[in-house]
């Protein structure tokens, strides 16, 4: 399958701190690849250098054929990415359906059919439109973060640590909307630290530790390494 | 005896209601101004949590630009068209160059420090004030300019006042004069203009957003440097206007003006709850309404120990002011 996102020889730094150092990764077309790795091991400076929150010093970004290192977070959007964040980051004091309307911000104006799509993916978001974000349970509010990545369509889904603060129960019932999410044919790169149920739904899975990728390969080749069984899978 | 305390009800007392109402009437005129810079001070701080001092002197700029539109079209004596386009030039003059004012004094004084301590932009807001108010002074070598609005259209002769200085309508014998109606109803439309502007618009939405949590924001794709260029441009825009409705309804222009109004327009900023757009309208009134009832029955030398008496009793009893949501600490 093509290839939609490549990173290649990626060294990102916060100030003089090296973050990540020769990070190469890729997810193809309609791919589910989630990055492993525990507090402080880069996963989340890796998702924003995808995104272009932060430039990486040496090192490429490609996405859909094309070397997007150097443009804004805007332009890589535009080009179909979109982003669920760590902790959901709604728009607390907007109403549901405003907070969706952001998710489609560079489109212009949000599309009858963009906000029919995703609520018929969460019924429940249709109810709750005029309530403001911040008034919603957190699963709810998770419906909301992936409501409003979705508005835009997007082509590559990134997921920043989804199952963060949230009951055993919603974890289960939120990755199995990413897994439909992937079946309808979009690519989702998945952070997480909670490696078995990411790796469960994953095709490929990457780990990393302390900025370095030192593991990768087929799902249900890394459920069953023994140093990640160790190290992450309490098993 | 003699108790001030006295005094004051003895002026209540002569005053009687028709002067309570004409003290309202005044109140609610410069409340109305106050309000509209109060709003970009809000504004200003609900996306940038700035306080945006030099705010003060992009009005008075906006009141030099009217004043010059004015006297480019003739002056209020021998103006070259007629009145009511002249003042709509001389508003959309004072809005258009404050509101760019305001874009290239974020762009150049507080983009470059988004990211340094809070302190930086603060310190960096007071210079911009200074330079502005020291340019000003520097070009009009300190002269006060007056609209003289009540010259256009009326009698130089007779110094018979034209025709915004006449009587609108009047309540209990007091008149309202159209200047008045003027100031207060242009006010209302722009107020009602920005509600809609925040709360209907893709922009709006976006400067919400943004205000917010930018961060987030920018991972929409929201360009949020765009999006608070924006914020710039209509808070100055509406200080602009207040500057030439100032000019319009008291005359006096003079290159200090704006540090005054500033504090008072900031004064209402906090007084409503500083982020909040309703609460600056409110405090505004509040502020221009106090100031002249201080100023009518105490005397004219309180009215601004008495707003600023308002801003400290807030300050200790509602720091979040009347509209302001009580912070609450994420974690």
């Amino acid at each position: 399958m093509p290839m939609l996102l490549r990173l290649s020889g990626v060294n990102t730094y916060y100030g003089q701190i090296h973050i990540l150092t020769d990070v190469d990764l890729e997810v193809a077309e309609g791919e589910l690849v989630c990055l492993l790795g525990g507090n402080a091991s880069g996963k989340s400076t890796t998702l924003k250098t995808v995104i272009g929150i932060v430039e990486p010093r040496t090192g490429t970004v490609e996405f859909a054929g094309e070397d997007v290192t150097g443009k804004n977070t805007s332009y890589r959007i535009k080009q179909g990415m979109a982003i669920v964040p760590e902790n959901r980051r709604l728009f607390a004091p907007m109403t549901v359906r405003e907070n969706l309307e952001m998710g489609a911000y560079l489109l212009g104006r949000a599309k009858k059919e963009d906000f029919e799509r995703v609520y018929s993916l969460f019924p429940l978001l249709h109810e709750r439109r005029n309530q403001l974000a911040g008034t919603l349970s957190g699963g709810e509010q998770q419906m909301v973060a992936m409501g409003r990545a979705l508005m835009s369509q997007p082509k590559l889904l990134l997921m920043d640590e989804p199952s963060m603060g949230l009951a055993p129960i919603l974890v289960e019932r939120n990755f199995e909307i990413i897994k439909q999410v992937h079946e309808a044919g979009v690519a989702v790169l998945v952070v997480e630290q909670n490696a078995n149920i990411s790796l469960s739904i994953a095709d490929r899975g990457y780990v990393l530790q302390t900025g370095r990728v030192v593991l990768t390969g087929p799902a249900k080749d890394l459920l069953e390494h023994e140093d990640l069984k160790k190290a992450y899978l309490g098993r | 005896m003699h108790l001030p305390l006295l005094n004051i009800i003895d002026t209540v007392r002569q005053l009687g209601w028709g002067g309570a109402f004409e003290l309202l009437r005044n109140g609610i005129v410069l409340g109305s101004v106050y309000a509209l810079i109060a709003l970009g001070y809000t504004m200003v701080y609900g996306i940038l949590k700035l306080l945006n001092f030099a705010h003060g002197d992009i009005y008075m700029v906006g009141a030099f630009l009217g004043y010059g539109v004015l006297s480019i079209l003739g002056g209020p004596l021998a103006p070259t068209i007629a009145m009511v386009p002249l003042i709509l030039l001389m508003f959309l003059g004072g809005m258009l160059g404050s509101g760019v004012l305001g874009v290239v004094v974020e762009r150049f004084a507080y983009r470059p420090l988004r990211n340094a301590p809070r302190i930086a932009p603060l310190i960096s807001a007071l210079g911009v004030s200074f330079f502005l108010a020291n340019s000003a002074l520097l070009l009009t070598h300190g002269e006060r300019f007056n609209y003289a609005m009540y010259q256009l259209g009326g009698d130089p002769n007779t110094g018979l006042p034209g025709p915004l200085n006449q009587p609108a309508f009047s309540v209990a014998g007091r008149p309202v004069t159209v200047v008045q109606v003027l100031v207060v109803s242009t006010s209302i439309a722009l107020m009602i203009a920005l509600t809609l502007l925040v709360s209907r618009t893709r922009l709006g939405k976006a400067m919400r957003a943004t205000s917010y949590d930018r961060e987030a924001a920018s991972m929409m794709g929201i360009d949020t440097d765009r999006v608070i260029a924006s914020t710039f441009f209509i808070g100055s825009v509406l200080a602009g206007a207040a500057g030439v409705m100032f000019g319009l309804y008291i005359g006096e222009t003079y290159y200090l003006m704006g540090f005054l109004a500033g504090l008072k327009a900031f004064t209402a900023a906090v007084v409503g709850g500083i982020g909040s757009i309703p609460g600056a309208m409110v405090g505004g009134l509040l502020i221009g309404v106090t100031e002249a009832y201080a100023a009518g029955y105490v005397g004219g030398q309180w009215s601004d120990v008495a707003v600023f008496g308002i801003l400290i009793l807030f300050m200790l009893l509602r720091p979040s002011g009347l509209f302001g949501a009580k912070t609450i600490q994420k974690v």
